[in-house]
């Protein structure tokens, strides 16, 4: 801070009190044109708030917005984006059912008269999306663009306004290892022009890989900041305040017999021939990209989606076509979709807690002592924090609501467990806790299968890796085997491996 | 994220709270309705505290609250029927056409009534269960299906009466009234049926696994069928339970009037629908409380009285108020949304 060049943006000793509860304490932060900003923090830091305020959605309580070193106070988010600030939202914020060059002018449409000029529209937004190095057809539909292209969308229409600070909100959550890269190219190139950016994502390696200073927040106070040529392992330290070096528990070789066997199982438009096993006490990862079929084959073996196949669960033959069948046979499948899929935001915990195993509380009523009972476990063995117990789920950190999620799946006290991207989105300390639990599943001797993008888990927790690609099982690593070359080989198709 | 979770104390001080106007407004509603009533009649010496003057309010309320109870839990997990009055109409249409041509063979009274109370709880079921399968399994619309059997049976009711009205045999028709007219002195038949339909309906929403479902399926379909929960069983249900209680409340009515015409039950399904808004139920489902729905009924049905009581309004203006009340009701609800 203090040197001579003038940040297109700045905070100074930024304050802000949700009523009585203050959540950020004087944060400083510089972005300045051309460098790329990292704010990394746990759940909960202040990350959101620290955004949100230099970006219109919230004014401070205390302290000052400058922009190019004058005090500004904006209204409202239409204002930042006139002086230059814009933000990409974690969920995407476009239209979907319009296409493209209607998304990247919404709301500064270009007209010739009274009519849309939507020649010159298209023009502009092709001419955006080539400096991205993106191949969208303006005329696209948003909704059936993969997220990659989304995010570039976003970045276009960005850029359409003539940003000149980005605030990016964890831009690769929902990306494949090659689509981050396709990213964090292009923030290169936005930074090479002269954009101030700032940078948040839950991936250290990505802060590692692209940012030029970090700021690290714990409990809404900037507890470092400085160039980012300090270790993943120190910035994470500095997250959590004290040593996360074991993020794996060590793993342990499956010693049960075969829980699942799936022969030959078909979810039409998903994924074909998917044949595995899957023992007691292992943990199975499957990898692959986004689209891959993972999560369907999955949704199709418990019973979400249509499909075909042998099914035998502890050597007999199952019919599995709900999730209730797949119940009865002991086998969970825990959604990826923690929000849309997964809980009900405007719930309590408790209802939430035991929607899946209601059966087990109800006699002609539902039993809530009982429940409360069961509740009261799952805060303990689970860790969930709420700050309230009557909290609604919607308020709870993306972590807490994961761990509940969790403890949501595991009170059915299944056999084989299926946890599609049981970290995504949430914090380093907590996905510690959550490997730990997985972990333990499978030295109880349940039978667990990880899906995830994030390659470092599926590395770190699994004792066997397979890999999807085009709906089909790829390859199959196993021990020493497994590593990020091989995965990614597999995953892209540029080889396989023995099965 | 952030936000959410710091904001999150004092929202709860305020959503929790016994004062909460959500929890408190139909309850206020209905207290000042009675004051204004009471204070009305010391005015001008008419009779609303009096028994029979309450008992003819509530017996009339008794159709639409039954009515209102099923709609209660069909809103709750996220449908809707606007089908219930022409199903009513339709089944009374049945009933007394059942009762008429049986009369010849069947020498007994009670028999008779049985067989038409039959009748009536049978096609309550089926018409429900008919809802429920196009919602369900064709997966329409509940508004598009509910609208179609709507104009059906208001259509059936109608022809069957070839243009007219359907009167019940007249020996018939003095042997059953008592079901209406009848009970115990000021508490009638309705009014019984209607008070233990309310009571088991709150029980069932606020204690029962299938009441659970009905707010999960309301709140998101998609965490429900995730939850293993049977989504298009549990919709089914509340349709076919719909069904059921709209045969109830027409048992009640046909022995009223007996008859049965092209304009009985209409605009039934908008009181409903109104009577269970005013409560506090949620219109796009995920929370219903039948306590709600039976003050909103009570609501509705006072404000006609009371008009009748006074010079000082017209009868005529009954809907306007009504409608106003509606609108306050959801405005209501939505301030409590904003803070969610």
């Amino acid at each position: 801070m203090g040197d001579a060049v003038t940040a297109p943006l700045a905070l100074r000793d930024v304050d802000r009190h949700f009523g009585p509860v203050q959540v950020l304490h004087g944060i400083g932060v510089d972005l300045r044109a051309g460098e790329v900003h990292a704010l990394i923090g746990e759940n909960g830091a202040g990350k959101s708030t620290t955004m949100k305020i230099m970006c219109g959605f919230l004014v401070p309580t205390g302290g000052e917005v400058l922009v190019d070193g004058r005090t500004r106070r904006f209204a409202d988010q239409r204002e930042a984006e006139a002086a230059g600030i814009v933000m990409i939202h974690q969920e995407f914020n476009l239209a979907e059912p319009l296409t493209v060059e209607e998304n990247v002018f919404l709301g500064a449409e270009l007209r010739r008269g009274p009519l849309l000029d939507k020649r010159t529209m298209r023009e502009r937004t092709a001419e955006l999306l080539d400096r991205l190095d993106c191949r969208v057809p303006p005329t696209a539909r948003v909704r059936d663009l993969s997220n990659p292209d989304k995010q570039m969308v976003e970045i276009a229409k960005a850029l359409r306004q003539e940003a000149r600070v980005l605030v990016m909100d964890e831009p690769t959550a929902v990306l494949t290892t090659a689509e981050v890269d396709t990213l964090l190219e292009q923030v290169d190139r936005l930074r090479a022009a002269g954009t101030a950016i700032l940078f948040t994502s839950h991936k250290l390696g990505e802060v590692k890989q692209v940012a030029d200073r970090v700021t690290v927040l714990r409990d809404g106070r900037v507890v470092h900041r400085g160039p980012a040529d300090m270790s993943e392992h120190a910035m994470a330290n500095a997250m959590v305040g004290r040593d996360v070096s074991d993020l794996y528990p060590a793993k342990a070789a499956p010693r049960g017999e075969v829980a699942l066997r799936v022969e030959e199982l078909d979810v039409p438009d998903h994924a074909a021939d998917v044949s595995f096993e899957l023992r007691r006490g292992e943990v199975l990862g499957f990898a692959g990209l986004i689209g891959s079929g993972r999560t369907e084959a999955m949704e199709g073996l418990v019973g979400l989606r249509p499909h075909r196949g042998r099914i035998e669960v502890d050597g007999r033959s199952v019919t599995i076509r709900s999730p209730r069948d797949a119940m009865r046979v002991g086998m969970v499948y825990l959604t990826e979709d923690r929000k849309g899929r997964g809980l009900l935001l405007d719930k309590g915990m408790r209802e939430n807690l035991t929607l899946q195993s209601l059966p087990d509380f109800s006699g002609l009523t539902v039993d809530t002592a009982a429940e409360e009972r069961a509740l009261d476990d799952a805060i303990a063995r689970f860790d969930v924090r709420a700050p309230m117990r009557d909290v609604k789920v919607g308020n709870l950190s993306g972590g807490n609501q994961q761990k509940l999620l969790l403890a949501k799946t595991m009170l059915a006290d299944p056999e084989i467990v299926i946890i599609d991207e049981p970290t995504r989105g949430i914090d380093i300390g907590t996905k510690q806790q959550i490997y730990k639990l997985i972990r333990e599943l499978a030295d109880e001797g349940k039978a667990v299968i990880v899906v995830s993008s994030e390659m470092q888990e599926v590395i770190g927790l699994a004792t066997r890796v397979l890999v999807m690609r085009e709906g089909r099982i790829v390859g199959a690593l196993e021990g020493d085997q497994i590593d990020e070359e091989r995965i990614n080989g597999l995953q892209m198709g540029l080889g396989r491996a023995a099965a | 994220m952030t936000g959410a979770a710091a904001t999150a104390p004092q929202r709860r001080d305020r959503s929790h709270s016994l004062l909460d106007l959500h929890v408190l407004g139909p309850i206020l509603a209905l207290a000042a309705l009675i004051l204004l009533g009471t204070g009305i009649s010391a005015t001008n010496e008419s009779t609303f505290l009096s028994a029979s003057n309450i008992s003819n309010v509530l017996s009339r309320s008794a159709f639409i609250g039954i009515i209102a109870v099923g709609m209660t839990f069909v809103i709750t997990a996220g449908g809707l029927d606007l089908s219930v009055g022409s199903m009513a109409a339709f089944i009374a249409g049945l009933v007394i056409l059942t009762m008429n041509s049986l009369a010849g063979t069947v020498e007994s009274v009670p028999m008779l009534v049985l067989v038409g109370m039959g009748a009536a709880l049978s096609a309550g079921l089926a018409a429900g269960a008919i809802n429920g399968f196009l919602v369900t399994n064709m997966r329409i619309e509940a508004f598009i299906v509910t609208l179609g059997t709507m104009g059906i049976y208001r259509s059936l009711v109608t022809w069957l009466a070839d243009g007219g009205t359907l009167s019940l045999d007249f020996t018939l028709r003095t042997a059953i009234r008592p079901i209406y007219f009848g009970g115990f002195g000021w508490l009638t038949w309705p009014i019984i049926v209607f008070a233990f339909v309310a009571v088991l309906g709150e029980l069932v929403m606020r204690r029962t696994a299938f009441g659970r479902y009905c707010a999960a399926i309301g709140s998101n379909e998609q965490v429900a069928r995730y939850s293993s929960v049977n989504v298009n069983r549990v919709r089914m249900a509340t349709y076919v339970l719909l069904g059921l209680l709209v045969g109830v409340a027409t048992i009640l009515y046909v022995p009223r009037l007996g008859s049965a015409s092209p304009t009985t039950g209409v605009l039934w399904e908008l009181e409903a629908i109104a009577a269970v808004i005013i409560g506090g139920t949620v219109l796009k489902g995920g929370f219903g409380r039948v306590w709600g729905t039976v003050i909103g009924v009570l609501i509705l049905s006072l404000i006609g009285n009371i008009l009748n009581l006074t010079d000082a309004v017209s009868p005529y203006l009954n809907g306007a108020i009504q409608g106003v009340i509606i609108i306050l009701a959801v405005v209501l609800q939505r301030e409590k949304k904003a803070g969610t």
